[in-house]
């Protein structure tokens, strides 16, 4: 089986708002005046940045609770991780396995990728390139679903406010969080997929 | 060579010839397994259509209580707005413009940018700022999470449950309507206008 040819081969660049081949000498895309770069500028750097950033912050956003309840007076304090044992010994192991699957198994399989991505197209490795590419679909397509807790926090915020008798505040944890969500997701957009494939041109 | 008809794949920069494509065929890539292509997509008409539509449900999924709570006597509901608001707390509050973005602001450009802008190209003719419209619905993609939101509520329905009496309110059913129908319409399936304007584009 032949493979295509690479856009390189024939002096094209993608434009990567509106999927125009643009020639590969043009700063702006002719059709949507978007700028135009032949790899995403900076790629690896901004992406080291934005997934280191993220790690840091994911410690404080596990470690400081979420959310404050007080029910008739009995104020408790907690973390992303309680809230899931909590749904797992109250008997509803699929809520708890759902919060468990968006908070914290999406967020690290995140960094496990991200990171692998990163590492391995630093070293040029030519290691299972169509796998990583895969992977790097994947982080991109379930990435977001992480903002689930953030926005469970807002609902259950909105909702219970009786004064005395119970209210529910969201905390700090739930702001490094969310941020934890929001630099993954900027780290996802900044890796360009295709230096994946550079090493196999460039090296040849 | 007709040079702007290539299609080129976004994951691994391979270069294709372009192949009419029937509605649920699907197009990867040989090279990297990405998809290149969809099949069958929505005419402008109906495109337009869907999206007046979410402009309705949209109004009515931010107006009305997405769910409502009682607890001895005493009721409270929310909406959307309101449970970005609970955010807005003192030194969090940067996470409630992060909710807002996601679940209101985004989801709301994208309708009125749709229907700007097929509400020209039904009449064959490139809206004013068409250019700008495109790009900004590209880039408001990835921001857009009503089906998070969706996902969440339900499981806030089942976390306040066991304590207090949930109701879902009129708010969430036309949130799961919009949800459906922004995944339909905000799609890369709006690309194609580029295609079908050519040449009126100023």
């Amino acid at each position: 089986m032949s493979l295509p040819p690479y856009a390189r081969d024939l002096q094209l660049t993608l434009c990567h708002t509106c999927g125009q081949a643009c020639a590969e000498d043009v700063h702006h895309c002719p059709r949507c005046n978007s700028v135009v770069h032949r790899r995403k500028p900076e790629s690896l750097a901004r992406t080291w940045a934005f997934l280191l950033a993220s790690l840091i912050f994911y410690i404080p956003a596990n470690l400081l609770p979420v959310m404050y309840t007080d029910m008739f007076g009995n104020g408790s304090e907690n973390t992303i991780m309680s809230g899931v044992i909590e749904f797992w010994e109250s008997g509803s192991w699929d809520i708890a396995l759902l919060i468990f699957i968006a908070s914290i198994a999406v967020p690290c399989l995140k960094f496990l990728v991200l990171g692998t991505l990163l590492i391995t197209c630093q070293l040029r490795s030519r290691w299972a390139m169509r796998e990583r590419s895969k992977l790097y679909r994947l982080i991109e397509v379930i990435g977001y679903w992480s903002m689930l807790d953030v926005l469970v926090v807002a609902l259950i915020a909105a909702l219970v406010q009786f004064r005395s008798l119970s209210s529910i505040e969201p905390r700090l944890g739930i702001l490094f969080f969310g941020l934890v969500v929001v630099l993954t997701m900027l780290a996802a957009m900044s890796f360009d997929p295709r230096l994946i494939w550079d090493a196999e041109v460039e090296d040849a | 060579m007709n040079k702007p008809d290539w299609i080129i794949c976004e994951h691994c920069d391979s270069v294709y010839q372009p192949t009419p494509l029937v509605r649920g065929q699907k197009a990867f890539c040989l090279r990297c397994g990405a998809v290149l292509e969809r099949g069958g997509h929505l005419s402008t008409q109906q495109l337009l259509a869907l999206s007046i539509c979410a402009a309705i449900v949209f109004c009515f999924a931010n107006a009305f209580p997405v769910m409502s709570i009682s607890l001895q006597g005493l009721g409270n509901e929310a909406t959307l707005w309101q449970s970005v608001e609970a955010l807005a707390q003192g030194r969090i509050s940067v996470i409630a413009a992060v909710a807002g973005l996601t679940i209101i602001l985004a989801p709301m450009l994208q309708i009125i940018l749709l229907c700007w802008v097929l509400s020209f190209a039904v009449a064959g003719v490139a809206a004013p700022g068409f250019k700008a419209c495109m790009r900004a619905l590209e880039h408001l993609r990835p921001w857009s999470m009503l089906e998070v939101c969706l996902l969440g509520i339900l499981v806030a329905i089942i976390k306040l449950g066991g304590m207090l009496d949930v109701h879902p309110g009129l708010g969430l059913w036309a949130l799961g309507m919009l949800t459906v129908l922004i995944i339909i319409i905000s799609g890369k399936g709006i690309r194609r206008l580029w295609h079908d304007l050519e040449g009126v584009i100023p």
